[in-house]
C-alpha cells in the first residue's frame, strides 16, 4: 500500500479522535454542536478518502451523506431548535471536565491496545481504522453519560454513529447496503429525535433530560 | 413448489409492509382496526403456508430453515391474536380520549411495520439487513411507547430510544467486526455478510477478532432481549406504552433480538478455536433470572411487575440455550414459545383489568374474581401459567431446564432453582391480592372479546398435557441444529 495513501487515512482517522476530545469539554451547546459540525465534515472527508484509495466510488455517496446531512442539515436544524426552544444554553455535565478527560484517555488507550494485538492479521488500514472508530464510539458514549442536556445527548450519539460509519469504511469492500441503511437509519432516528424534542416542549419547559427523571423509582 | 414457497415467504415481508402503507392513508377507528387484524391474519396464513410448504433455497437476502421458521410463526400468530385485542383496547382509549383519531391512523400503520421489520430480521439471510431490521422495530416500538405523551410515557420512550440505539450501535461495531473476520477469508462484498455463506467458511476465520465481534454482540443484542445489566428500558417502555405494544414486545420483540444472538452463537460454535459462548449467556441469564426475581417484590405497578417477569423469562431461556445440547435447547425453544403465548395473555388480562378499574397501581385493586371473573380467571391462570405450576406449559419447560442443569451443573442449578422459587413467591402474593379479598373499584361489566386471552391459555394448557409427536421431532430437530 502506497504510503501516503495510508498516512492521510491515519490522520483523518486520528483527527476525528481528537475532535471527540474537543467535544468532552465544551460547556455550551453552540459550541457543542459546531464542534459536532467539524467532526462529521472530517468523518465525510475521511470516508471521500477511503472512496479514493479503495476506488470504490460508492463510498463518495456516504460522504455526501456526512457532509450535507451531518456536518450541514443537523447542525443548523439543532440551532434552531436550541433557539425556538429557548434552551439553556450552558451544557450542565454529571462529572467534572477533568475526571471526563482522563477517563476519556484511559478509554481510548483501551480500544487500542483490544484492537491492535487482536487485528494483527487483517491489513494494516482496517487495523488502525477499527482501533480509531472503537474510541470515537467510547467517547461518543462517554460523552453521552456525563451529560444531562438532551441536545448534547443526541450529538454524543451522532459521534458514537460516526464512530461506527469510520469502521464501516475501513473494512474493505464492505456492502452498500449496509451503509445507505446506517445513514438512513440515523435520518430516522433524527426524525424521531425531533419529534421528541418537539414533544418534550409542547409539555415542559426544558429539554433537560434530568426534568424527565423526576419519575423515578418507586412505582 | 420451490417458487411456490418462495412467494409465501415473500408474502410474509409484503403483507405487513403493505399494510402499514394502506393503514397510514385511512381515517376512522371502525375500517383501520378491522384491516389490522385482517393483515395480521393474512401474515400469518403465509407464515404457516412457508411451515407447511417445502424450504426454499436461500435466497442472497431472505433464508428460511427450521430454526426461524418457529419464530416466524409464532410471531404472526400472537401478531394476529394481539391485533385482536389491540381492536377492543383501543377503542376504550378513543372513548376516554386518551388517544386521538390521527395518533391511531399512526398506531395502526407502525403496527403493521413493527410486523414487517420483525419477520424482516428473523428471515434475513444477511447480518446487515437483520441489524437493519431489528434498528427499524426499536424505532417503530420507541413511537409507540411514547404515543400517549404523558409525563411518564415520554421518560420511557426517551430511555428506550438512548439505551437501546447504544445497544444497537454496539450490535452494528460486533457486525462490522464480524465482516473483517469474514472478508480475510471469503473475499470482499456481500458474500461475507451471508449467513449461509458464513456458516460454511467460519472455521477459518481468525477466532480471536470473532471472540470480540461475539462480545459487542450479545452486548448490543443482550440490550433489546432485556437481559440484566442492560435491561433499564423494559420496564418503563412496558409500563407506558399501550398494553397491545407491552404484549408484543414482552411476546415477539424480546425473541427477534434473542434470535440474533441464536444466530451468531451458532457461526462461534463451528469455530472451535473460538471463546464458548456458552458460559457468557449462562451467567448473564442467571443474573437477570435472579435480579428480576427479587426485584419482582418491590413492585407497585401491575405492568411493571409483569415487565420484570419478562426480564426473568427471558433470563430463564438465555441461559437454557447457554447451557446448550439437545435437552436444554428443546426446553429452551418450549419455554421461549410458551412464555410468549402466556406473557402476552396476561398482558391482554392486565390491559382490561387497568381499563376497567382505571389504575395500574396493584394495591388498587382488589377481587377481581369477583367483580369482573373472567378477567380475574383469566390473570389467575395466566399467573399460575407464568409461575411455572403444572400442569400447564411453562412447568414442563421449566422441569425440563432444571432437570438438565441438575444433571450437568448441580451448583447451576441451585441459583437457577432459587430464583424461580423466589419469583413464584413474589407473583403470588400479588395475585392473591389482585384476585381475590373483598373488592374495590369499578364493578362496571367489560365489554369486550377474551378470545384472544382464551386462545393462548388454552394452548398453553394443552401443551402442558399433551404434545403432539411431530412438534416434539421438529423441536428435537431444531435443538440438534443449535449444538
Amino acid at each position: 500500500m502506497n504510503s501516503l495513501d495510508f498516512d492521510v487515512a491515519h490522520l483523518l482517522a486520528g483527527g476525528l479522535v481528537l475532535i471527540s476530545f474537543i467535544m468532552l469539554y465544551q460547556d455550551r451547546l453552540y459550541a457543542l454542536l459546531n464542534t459536532f459540525a467539524l467532526h462529521a465534515l472530517i468523518l465525510a472527508v475521511s470516508v471521500a478518502w477511503q472512496a479514493f484509495i479503495q476506488h470504490a466510488p460508492h463510498l463518495f455517496i456516504t460522504a455526501m451523506i456526512a457532509l450535507f446531512f451531518k456536518a450541514i442539515l443537523i447542525p443548523v436544524a439543532l440551532h434552531r431548535i436550541i433557539q425556538r426552544l429557548g434552551v439553556h444554553r450552558e451544557i450542565e455535565t454529571v462529572v467534572g471536565i477533568g475526571p471526563t478527560m482522563l477517563f476519556g484517555m484511559g478509554l481510548v488507550a483501551l480500544s487500542i491496545a483490544v484492537m491492535l494485538p487482536i487485528t494483527a492479521e487483517a491489513n494494516p488500514l482496517a487495523r488502525q481504522d477499527l482501533a480509531f472508530a472503537l474510541a470515537v464510539l467510547l467517547l461518543g458514549l462517554l460523552l453521552m453519560v456525563t451529560r444531562r442536556n438532551a441536545v448534547s445527548q443526541v450529538v454524543g450519539f451522532m459521534s458514537l454513529e460516526n464512530g461506527l460509519v469510520l469502521a464501516a469504511t475501513g473494512a474493505r469492500g464492505m456492502p452498500l447496503v449496509v451503509e445507505i441503511s446506517v445513514a438512513f437509519s440515523i435520518l430516522i432516528a433524527f426524525v424521531v429525535i425531533g419529534i421528541f424534542l418537539f414533544r418534550i416542549r409542547e409539555r415542559f419547559d426544558t429539554v433537560d433530560v434530568q426534568a424527565l427523571d423526576r419519575h423515578r423509582g418507586e412505582r | 413448489m420451490n417458487g411456490f414457497s418462495f412467494y409465501a415467504t415473500a408474502l410474509i415481508l409484503l403483507i405487513p409492509l403493505f399494510g402499514a402503507a394502506v393503514l397510514v392513508a385511512l381515517p376512522g377507528y371502525w375500517l383501520t382496526a378491522r384491516l389490522n387484524v385482517v393483515f395480521a391474519l393474512l401474515t400469518f396464513g403465509a407464515a404457516l403456508l412457508v411451515l407447511l410448504g417445502e424450504r426454499p433455497p436461500p435466497e442472497p437476502f431472505l433464508l428460511v430453515d427450521d430454526l426461524n421458521i418457529i419464530f416466524v410463526v409464532i410471531n404472526s400468530f400472537v401478531g394476529l391474536t394481539t391485533s385482536v385485542f389491540s381492536a377492543s383496547y383501543i377503542s376504550h382509549e378513543l372513548e376516554i380520549g386518551r388517544l386521538t383519531p390521527a395518533y391511531l391512523r399512526f398506531y395502526h400503520a407502525m403496527y403493521q411495520a413493527l410486523m414487517f421489520s420483525m419477520n424482516l430480521a428473523l428471515l434475513a439471510n444477511n447480518i446487515g439487513l437483520m441489524w437493519v431490521a431489528i434498528e427499524l422495530a426499536t424505532l417503530t416500538t420507541v413511537l409507540m411507547v411514547g404515543i400517549y405523551r404523558t409525563h411518564e410515557a415520554l421518560e420511557a420512550a426517551w430511555k428506550y430510544f438512548i439505551l437501546g440505539s447504544v445497544g444497537i450501535a454496539l450490535a452494528l461495531f460486533g457486525t462490522i467486526l464480524f465482516y473483517v473476520a469474514a472478508s480475510a477469508v471469503i473475499g470482499e462484498g456481500l458474500e461475507a455478510m451471508r449467513w449461509t455463506t458464513l456458516i460454511q467458511h467460519v472455521s477459518k476465520f481468525d477466532p480471536a477478532l470473532l471472540n470480540l465481534a461475539f462480545v459487542f454482540l450479545m452486548l448490543g443484542y443482550g440490550t433489546k432481549v432485556g437481559l440484566a445489566p442492560l435491561h433499564a428500558w423494559l420496564p418503563d417502555a412496558h409500563a407506558e406504552g399501550p398494553t397491545p405494544i407491552s404484549a408484543v414486545l414482552s411476546g415477539l420483540l424480546l425473541n427477534v433480538a434473542l434470535y440474533a444472538v441464536l444466530r451468531f452463537k451458532l457461526l462461534l460454535a463451528a469455530n472451535p478455536e473460538t471463546i464458548a459462548p456458552g458460559p457468557l449467556m449462562v451467567t448473564m441469564g442467571l443474573i437477570s433470572l435472579i435480579f428480576a426475581a427479587l426485584m419482582l417484590y418491590r413492585r407497585r405497578d401491575i405492568k411493571r411487575m409483569f415487565a420484570y417477569s419478562s426480564i426473568e423469562h427471558m433470563g430463564i431461556i438465555t441461559f437454557a440455550f447457554g447451557m446448550g445440547g439437545p435437552l436444554a435447547n428443546f426446553a429452551g425453544l418450549l419455554h421461549m414459545v410458551m412464555h410468549s403465548l402466556t406473557k402476552s395473555a396476561i398482558f391482554f388480562a392486565v390491559g382490561h383489568i387497568a381499563q376497567v378499574k382505571g389504575t395500574q397501581k396493584i394495591g388498587d385493586i382488589r377481587g377481581l374474581t369477583e367483580t369482573h371473573p373472567s378477567l380475574g380467571w383469566g390473570l389467575t391462570v395466566g399467573v399460575v401459567a407464568i409461575g411455572g405450576l403444572p400442569p400447564l406449559g411453562i412447568f414442563m419447560s421449566e422441569f425440563l431446564i432444571v432437570s438438565s442443569t441438575f444433571a450437568r451443573e448441580p451448583l447451576l442449578a441451585l441459583f437457577l432453582v432459587a430464583g424461580l422459587l423466589l419469583s413464584f413467591g413474589a407473583l403470588f402474593l400479588r395475585l392473591h391480592g389482585l384476585a381475590f379479598g373483598p373488592p374495590t373499584g369499578s364493578t362496571v361489566p367489560l365489554n369486550s372479546s377474551y378470545l384472544p386471552m382464551t386462545a393462548h391459555l388454552s394452548l398453553v394448557a394443552i401443551a402442558g398435557v399433551y404434545l403432539p409427536p411431530p412438534l416434539v421431532a421438529w423441536f428435537q430437530h431444531v435443538a440438534g441444529l443449535l449444538g
